[in-house]
């Protein structure tokens, strides 16, 4: 039980002296609190796993200071922090039963006998695995053995947080629903910490109730799953959560309208102070556009293709150089393969060198 | 399954049927041949029937007495090497480096040993033992250990021991070392999470993961210690008197030293039984270890914790591993 602070801390495997852009994981200040159930996303090589072996102990950072309820930790071993984590594949001790897999860590701390056998009775009905404890865990199916290595972290009940890497990759899908429901339900139940890595947005979506957005060794945004797709901080996070992603259009911005080849689009706040000489771009997700008949006005781009989802159409549509994908509203065709574009003012944002600038009421 | 069938397919075997019989079959039979008969030289042969084979499984006679000392001695001499080699194989394997130019050293330094010729290794060591010019019999000799193994027995048994350990351990190391770098980073994370000694990584994860290749190494081990030759032949040429005296030795002292080829055509059949069977075993014990496995992860899918209908016949179909 305890709340994690990361103070300025980064970490480069090429040591303390490489140049910051090669850094793994670039300096970041955050606060995990106790009980949170957090998924740390990206895609490959953004650093998450870094992140995640630093705080587990695994991997000492380069600079920084890890605080766990406000002691600094960074130099302890893996052994003395309390953390519990889960691999990507499945770490089963092949030689043991199901019981004495989940036995392992308390019997390696010296706890007395008698405490081992509640406690391991205890995880055992938790995760369902009671059936199994007299049983060779190497016989097991996947999910069962990642059940078994979450426990050998529970097992232990001074477990701070348990942090989980990707866990879900060697799971058949069908069962990632009911192994991920589970989890959610550990998570309610015991009050622990959960960090969750995983490069699958519907993964980090569905467990997480904070999301933490990694991308090139940077946290670019951390927030419920709402502000991530409502507001994303980061040009980025709009490309990467949400499916289409959201649309990135290079603009002008000049006061409450943005100007696509010299189209006007309104924006619903006003942008007067954008900083000068930077890349200025306007993010809208293609929930918030949609295609209409071509009249004068409106920004008119071709149609490339409609993708119907079932619950929802996109039309893939193409505006000079760049691709914008767009809400095509039920009976809407395209005779000549054009369409007028209409925006929604309130979920237009405007991003300057890749970062969401807040504008003025 | 529809198999074509062409009987002219057979032909493509023919040749190695052809080597196999001129090259093993024959001269085999040979000395079946040889080892029902006696002869005086002059190429006279009279029939013995089983006279050898009695003989040699009775301790009372000469050949007999001989052939079960040696065998004695030649287990015995297995035992001993195996016994110090394989925990000394896998206390090399753990404390070679994992990654680094460190590595690429220890292989090499490893590997010297096994590159060099059995009698180039017995002529070092019976050089290297020599109280007069041996750096070894000279050095032991002058700090007051009385050591010489031309004539003490203890002294033989343990040079030839000894050099065996120096020429094959590299091998076990090896084996283990390549065992050991099969296990994933993850096994020794999450053991340092779980709060493992270094006793209990051991235990837990590199000795479970190295069984295989332990038993590869055993089984190499045990076949080329029973049927060793050239080293002790080198060294100490199976004495003082007959204390080092193999299998092997024997049956060559016996057929090219006393020229008696029915005795020793009859050794050489009960000495080839004896390695096919302990061969057998071995592969026996070792396939049925990684059949056993797929078998009752095939068998027991219902008590499985919600097996996956899609993975099961994958698994059961899965080809065996590592049983070559």
């Amino acid at each position: 039980m305890a709340r994690i602070d990361l103070v300025d801390l980064a970490h480069s495997y090429g040591g303390n002296d490489a140049p910051q852009e090669s850094f793994a994981l670039k300096p970041v200040t955050m606060t995990w609190r106790q009980g949170g159930a957090y998924a740390l996303l990206g895609p490959s090589g953004c650093g998450k796993t870094t992140l995640l072996n630093v705080i587990s102990g695994i991997i000492t950072p380069s600079r920084g200071k890890i605080l766990f309820d406000g002691k600094d930790i960074t130099p302890l071993s893996t052994q003395k922090r309390n953390i519990a984590q889960v691999f990507q594949f499945p770490v089963i001790y092949d030689t043991m039963t199901v019981g004495q897999n989940l036995a392992f860590p308390l019997k390696n701390r010296g706890v007395p006998q008698a405490d081992i056998d509640r406690r391991v009775a205890e995880i055992g009905r938790l995760l369902d695995l009671e059936p199994y404890l007299n049983r060779k865990a190497t016989r097991l199916t996947a999910d069962a053995k990642q059940k078994i290595s979450l426990g050998r972290g529970l097992v232990r009940n001074d477990v701070a947080a348990v942090l989980f890497d990707e866990p879900l990759t060697v799971i058949d899908p069908e069962l990632k629903w009911q192994l991920r429901s589970k989890l959610k339900a550990l998570h309610r139940e015991l009050d622990l910490t959960m960090i969750y890595v995983t490069h699958d947005q519907t993964e980090a979506l569905t467990f997480a109730d904070t999301v933490v957005v990694m991308h090139d060794g940077r946290v670019v945004q951390s927030g419920t799953p709402a502000e991530l797709f409502d507001k994303p901080a980061h040009t980025f996070v709009g490309y990467f959560i949400g499916s289409p992603g959201m649309n990135i259009l290079p603009a002008e911005v000049r006061g409450r309208e943005a100007l696509i080849d010299g189209h006007v689009i309104a924006l619903n706040r006003s942008y007067d102070n954008l900083p000068a000489g930077a890349k200025i771009e306007i993010g809208v997700r293609p929930e918030f556009v949609e295609v209409v008949a071509p009249a004068p006005g409106l920004l008119t781009a071709r149609i490339e293709r409609i993708d119907d989802l079932g619950r929802i159409r996109f039309a893939r549509t193409r505006l000079g150089d760049a691709k914008l994908a767009a809400r095509a509203p039920a009976g809407f065709t395209s005779a000549d393969g054009n369409a007028g574009l209409k925006f929604d003012p309130s979920h237009v944002h405007v991003y300057a060198d890749s970062l969401l600038v807040e504008g003025a009421a | 399954m529809d198999k074509t069938i062409n009987q002219k397919a057979w032909f493509l075997v023919l040749p190695v049927f052809l080597v196999v019989a001129f090259s093993a079959v024959l001269p085999l039979m040979t000395v079946v041949n040889y080892s029902m008969q006696d002869t005086f030289g002059n190429n006279q042969f009279f029939w013995n029937g089983v006279g050898w084979f009695k003989e040699l499984l009775d301790p009372s006679t000469d050949l007999g007495g001989r052939f079960l000392a040696s065998l004695g001695r030649n287990l015995f001499f297995s035992l001993v090497i195996l016994a110090i080699e394989v925990p000394l194989g896998i206390v090399v394997a753990l404390s070679m480096p994992r990654e680094g130019w460190t590595v690429a050293a220890c292989l090499i330094i490893l590997a010297l040993p096994l590159l060099i010729p059995w009698n180039v290794v017995g002529t070092i060591w019976q050089i290297f033992g020599r109280p007069d010019i041996g750096l070894l019999g000279y050095v032991l000799n002058a700090i007051g250990i009385d050591y010489n193994y031309v004539s003490n027995e203890v002294d033989a048994w343990v040079t030839v021991i000894v050099m065996d350990v120096w020429h094959w351990t590299s091998l076990v190391a090896l084996l283990c070392y390549a065992g050991l770098k099969s296990i994933p980073d993850a096994y020794y994370q999450a053991a340092q999470i779980d709060g493992a000694s270094r006793w209990a990584v051991f235990k837990a994860i590199q000795l479970p993961k190295m069984n295989r290749v332990l038993l590869i190494a055993v089984l190499l081990r045990f076949m080329d210690s029973f049927m060793i030759y050239t080293e002790p032949f080198v060294v100490t040429g199976g004495g003082p008197g007959n204390s080092t005296t193999f299998v092997s030795i024997e049956l060559v002292k016996i057929a090219l030293g006393q020229f008696d080829l029915g005795k020793a055509a009859a050794l050489s059949l009960v000495y080839n039984l004896i390695i096919l069977i302990v061969c057998w075993i071995f592969y026996t014990v070792m396939t049925n270890a990684g059949v056993e496995r797929k078998v009752q992860a095939a068998s027991e899918p219902a008590a499985e914790p919600k097996p996956s209908a899609a993975l099961k016949p994958v698994t059961a179909l899965k080809p065996k591993e590592g049983v070559a």
